[in-house]
């Protein structure tokens, strides 16, 4: 099992300008392992932030640290399949669901159970040969989470996960998710607009207001 | 192979009428081109002019070096015209210049090497622009079309280097697209040579009283190398171009303003 009590990520001062705008000002976080909610209102810098944790941008200025040792430290390529991003937009490669778990698992030099992951992220087996174009986007979210597993990840940074999605998709997904957890032992990054989403799906929040953190710590302390 | 006839300024003269044909076709149409045919008609007299006298020059000195000197003059200035096509190329200078360097190199020295030409001026100068103007085309193309599919897939480039894919992985099926994109047209103009076109080189020979079997020989040669020189300029463009989207982490850089 994995120490649930350790910092995962550590951030200091963090700030980062975007086309004149100072999208995150002065961040400092801790995220720790479980499940942990980024919130705040649309434009707060939640998506940013998460994109900073497996380096597909870095700060202009602050640091961030994984497991203690600074994030500029890790190979890129490597440090992104420990933490995989599912990003917000359906962005599937075109092609079968089955040919982009096995692009994914071959980049991460991984054996492909292509059933296991389908059914991790509530997906039946005959998703395999279908082609990304005609899956619902409730269903490309799953493919995403799928595809995403194939690398056994640690951790999963989840941005806006059920945005798209209906009342009953968004649950199954949410389940999903609590599944994933449980099975798993993964770490969950989830961001969300939603404070009741955080409320279900983690035990701990960072709240961004404006590009900058107005509460972080246990669920309920930095939703108040 | 070597034919020569004469042409005097007076039929040069008598050809523009074509050119007044022109004119009035796009004053009549409201095309508004007027004023660039003139341009065009004034500036390719000039060039060429000032071109065949440095290349006669060059033919009367003898000397590998003015020729070398005259193709890397050719390779600048494509360079800079191909950059000029290829804005939303980051730093394309660079790849432009070595690929048509490279292109240039390649073709010429092994035109030489297999001994289809002898390494003199009157070869190299005209093979050699033939194939520095053909590659500069074709990189232009390649870096124009590498542009447009990385800026508009940008949020699929992000998905595939968030599973851990190096920035060359991410990159590769839009480098592939650019490349084949710079290759085809030649390709396809290639195909349908003497079918649908006659190409410059056959059409010059044939006017200035070469045997038919010649001209078509010398053509072939010349398509052939030109496919070349292509295919091998826009693969380097497009290759060293792609890295300048990418930070050495891997990351997609933001676009310029």
């Amino acid at each position: 099992m994995r120490d649930h009590a350790q910092v995962l990520f550590e951030l200091r001062d963090v700030s980062l300008t975007r086309g004149g705008r100072r999208v995150l000002d002065s961040v400092s976080a801790e995220i720790q392992a479980g499940a942990t909610a980024i919130v705040g209102p649309s434009g707060s810098g939640k998506s940013t932030l998460l994109r900073l944790l497996n380096r597909l941008a870095d700060p202009d200025a602050g640091s961030i640290s994984y497991r203690g040792r600074p994030l500029t430290g890790y190979d890129p390529p490597a440090l992104r399949r420990e933490v995989s991003l599912v990003p917000q937009l359906p962005s599937l490669l075109p092609g079968t669901v089955e040919s982009n778990l096995a692009y994914a698992a071959q980049l991460a030099g991984r054996r492909l159970d292509t059933r296991r992951c389908l059914e991790l992220a509530g997906l039946g087996g005959d998703f395999a040969a279908r082609d990304v174009a005609e899956l619902s986007v409730g269903e490309q979210q799953r493919a995403m989470l799928a595809r995403a597993l194939t690398q056994e990840p640690a951790v999963l940074l989840l941005d806006e996960p059920t945005s798209a999605l209906d009342r009953e998709a968004r649950d199954a997904i949410e389940a999903t998710l609590a599944r994933l957890r449980a099975e798993l032992d993964l770490s969950l990054i989830v961001v969300s607009h939603d404070p009741e989403q955080a409320r279900r799906l983690a035990e701990r929040a960072v709240r961004l207001r404006a590009g900058r953190v107005v509460a972080c710590g246990a669920l309920e302390e930095a939703l108040a | 192979m070597s034919t020569s006839i004469s042409v005097s300024l007076g039929q040069v003269a008598a050809a523009l009428v074509l050119v007044a044909l022109a004119a009035a076709i796009s004053f009549w149409r409201r095309t508004d081109l007027e004023r660039d045919i003139g341009i065009a008609t004034v500036r390719s007299f000039v060039q060429l002019t000032a071109i065949g006298y440095a290349i006669k020059l060059i033919f009367e000195a003898d000397t590998i070096w003015l020729v070398l000197a005259l193709l890397s003059v050719m390779i600048v200035f494509g360079t800079l015209t191909a950059r000029s096509r290829a804005k939303k190329v980051p730093d394309a200078f660079w790849p432009l210049l070595i690929g048509l360097t490279v292109a240039a190199a390649a073709t010429l020295g092994l035109v030489v090497a297999l001994g289809i030409f002898d390494p003199t001026p009157r070869y190299l100068v005209p093979v050699g622009g033939m194939v520095i103007g053909n590659a500069m085309t074709a990189s232009a193309v390649a870096l124009n079309r590498l542009g447009d599919e990385i800026s508009e897939s940008r949020p699929a480039i992000e998905a595939t280097l968030a599973l851990g894919a190096s920035a060359r992985e991410a990159a590769e099926p839009f480098v592939r697209r650019a490349l084949r994109s710079g290759t085809i047209t030649l390709v396809d103009s290639t195909k349908t040579t003497g079918l649908i076109f006659f190409p410059g080189t056959m059409v010059g020979m044939l006017l200035a009283g070469a045997d038919p079997t010649d001209a078509v020989r010398l053509q072939l040669i010349l398509l052939y190398a030109l496919l070349g020189s292509v295919a091998s300029s826009a693969l380097v463009a497009t290759g060293l171009a792609y890295r300048n989207f990418f930070t050495p982490a891997q990351q997609l850089r933001e676009p310029g303003p």
